[in-house]
């Protein structure tokens, strides 16, 4: 996160639960009105400017993380010493492997930017799918069960939150040497799903009072039925809000973790910065490119949660 | 008040408790031994290590060790001894921590400052130009990791314009220290910004507001008094809070201006496998992130007369 270790995440995040929670409740049918709240938000999504640009700049990335073969032929991995970072990028030759520059091993700085993208965008969706499941479960069952199972459950959430988070995942990964993808996620994401957790319960214990939950009991719909067909719909809405942001802040916390020398082990753009840092008085562009993507992959989710945020937001509209 | 704070102090032992446990556990299954790390290559005699061994209690098992950590912690202050250097930590912290307290409160100024001077700005102009703008800004502010932001800061003011060194020495000296809290500030300020602009843009159309300028007040007051009474109380909260999110995360910022501080000493401690010295840091921020919370409750009430606590 920008500073992971701060709660910055956890502000941005519940800053927005907050603002999002309204959209959690069941919306008031007015008659002129048959939209669902989903049906609106995408009304809007489709009319907001930071919408669009968002999600072609996402496109893009995910274009380059399946297919980084169609923007490059270089090899990342490939040095060449005689290519040596001395010499210059030629912005002229768009595309080609010189076009950015070669790092200190003399391989292609625009190779490694594209290439890089996979590291990323696979610590970020994985993380983000790992901390919805995990958090989403923890907080449902909580809130909807309350009572004992919940002061366990809200203490439990209180110990892992109290960990400094840039803290706690950088202990968690001095334990390996083969840093993989999966092992990345596995220590932001059991650091990271309190988050999720404290917005998912705070969401069920508001929907469960309304009395269509109430029906469904009276009906003899089993428990499982209950949680998952009549109250998960209507907390999805805070819940979105917080992974979409939180995205962008895991993409920026896998960078920092690879820029302190934890991260994975391979392409990535926090390594990458990592090492330009060292050559930034003599060849500034072994470490401009990847901050620029890196930059713009954070922010273009974080762009993203925004208006994805706005137009759930019913105080927005 | 009192069965309040009672009670929320009664519910941290447990929280504390457990993170402790957890990060105790978390460090010493880290591969790695601190005791064969002080003898180098070739390897003391086995007498020797295990003598050390058990000079550090690092021989018995880890919950026996937890108990006595937390027994000597809780009974005589004692941290325990950082392995390397045969210093007690409270020692070590002793060094760092007033650097690390002259870096936040550096960074806590700027981001209160420019933060709420930023929020009110945008917020007295919801919806228009200048609070897009401001809105945007902020977006960047938080997309920007902070060692990223860092380097800039490095290469345009420190390397191309020449205005502020480059790196810290002297951590006494405000003019060096500048640069890395306005690198620590920029996400807190960002958030900062944001939370002021949104919740003086909700307050703008609240009834007391349209009463203060019916009653013909200047809009100084309304504004300087009215409106900001109201608005800051979610902003005092978040700065509480952050003030231990500041010290704790400097870890990237002390790192990247060679400051000799407590994020500086954990990020030693954990590349040097040092349990005692990390379990001891860490444990003492976590103590300050619980206490600043509940401070932040107590204040809440003090700055808005409608909550109480029974």
């Amino acid at each position: 996160m920008p500073d992971v270790t701060k709660t910055v995440p956890e502000a941005a995040a519940e800053d927005a639960a907050v603002a999002a929670a309204g959209g959690a409740l069941p919306e008031p049918s007015k008659p002129e009105k048959t939209r669902s709240l989903w049906g609106d938000a995408w009304q809007d999504l489709r009319r907001s400017w930071i919408f669009l640009v968002s999600a072609a700049l996402i496109l893009l990335l995910l274009t380059i993380t399946f297919f980084p073969g169609w923007f490059t032929g270089a090899n990342p991995t490939s040095g060449d010493l005689a290519k040596h970072f001395l010499q210059k990028p030629k912005l002229g030759n768009f595309f080609s492997a010189d076009w950015l520059g070669y790092d200190q091993q003399g391989r292609s700085v625009y190779a490694r930017v594209i290439y890089g993208a996979r590291a990323s965008i696979a610590v970020g969706f994985g993380t983000t799918v790992a901390v919805t499941v995990v958090g989403g479960l923890v907080g449902m069952i909580a809130g909807y069960f309350g009572g004992i199972v919940d002061s366990i459950l809200s203490r439990l959430t209180d110990v892992f939150f109290g960990i400094p988070f840039l803290l706690g995942t950088m202990v968690f990964l001095t334990s390996f040497q083969n840093r993989t993808t999966w092992v990345v996620i596995g220590a932001l994401s059991f650091f990271g799903w309190t988050q999720i957790a404290r917005v998912m319960r705070g969401a069920v214990i508001t929907t469960k009072q309304a009395d269509y939950v109430h029906a469904a009991k009276a009906l003899g719909a089993s428990t499982p039925r209950i949680m998952f067909r009549h109250i998960l719909p209507n907390t999805l809405a805070p819940v979105i809000v917080v992974a979409t942001i939180s995205l962008g802040i895991y993409i920026s916390a896998e960078a920092t973790l690879s820029y302190l020398g934890l991260g994975l082990n391979g392409v990535s753009w926090g390594n990458d910065i990592s090492d330009g840092g060292n050559q930034i008085r003599v060849a500034q562009w072994i470490m401009l490119y990847p901050s620029i993507m890196l930059i713009v992959t954070v922010l273009a989710f974080i762009m993203l949660g925004e208006a994805v945020r706005n137009a759930l937001d019913p105080k927005m509209r | 008040m009192g069965r309040y704070v009672a009670r929320r102090l009664l519910q941290m032992i447990p929280v504390f408790i457990g993170t402790t446990l957890l990060i105790f556990l978390m460090v010493y299954a880290l591969p790695g031994d601190p005791v064969r790390g002080l003898f180098g290559d070739k390897g003391g005699s086995p007498q020797v290590i295990a003598q050390l061994r058990h000079q550090y209690g690092l021989d018995q098992p880890i919950l026996v060790q937890y108990w006595h950590y937390m027994k000597n912690m809780i009974l005589h202050g004692d941290f325990g001894t950082q392995i390397a250097s045969g210093r007690p930590v409270t020692d070590v912290l002793g060094d760092a921590f007033p650097v690390t307290l002259r870096l936040a409160g550096l960074s806590f100024l700027i981001e209160m400052v420019f933060g709420i001077a930023l929020g009110i700005v945008a917020g007295l102009r919801a919806g228009r130009v200048t609070d897009n703008a401001i809105l945007l800004f902020t977006l960047l502010l938080i997309s920007v990791p902070v060692f990223v932001l860092g380097y800039i800061l490095k290469v345009i003011f420190a390397f191309d314009l020449n205005w502020l060194p480059p790196n810290v020495n002297d951590p006494t000296n405000y003019n060096e220290m500048l640069m890395p809290a306005i690198v620590l500030a920029t996400a807190s300020l960002a958030y900062v910004t944001r939370l002021t602009r949104t919740s003086i843009a909700e307050n703008l159309r609240a009834d007391y507001i349209r009463t203060a300028i019916a009653k013909g007040l200047p809009k100084r007051r309304v504004v300087g008094v009215h409106l900001m009474r109201n608005s800051l109380i979610p902003v005092v909260t978040y700065l509480g809070t952050d003030i231990g999110a500041l010290m704790g995360g400097a870890v990237v910022t002390e790192g990247l201006f060679n400051i000799q501080g407590i994020g500086g000493t954990i990020y030693q401690s954990i590349v040097r496998r040092e349990g005692t010295t990390l379990v001891g840091l860490v444990t003492i921020l976590v103590l300050v992130y619980l206490l600043a919370n509940l401070l932040v409750d107590l204040l809440y009430a003090v700055l808005d007369p409608r909550i109480r606590y029974a």
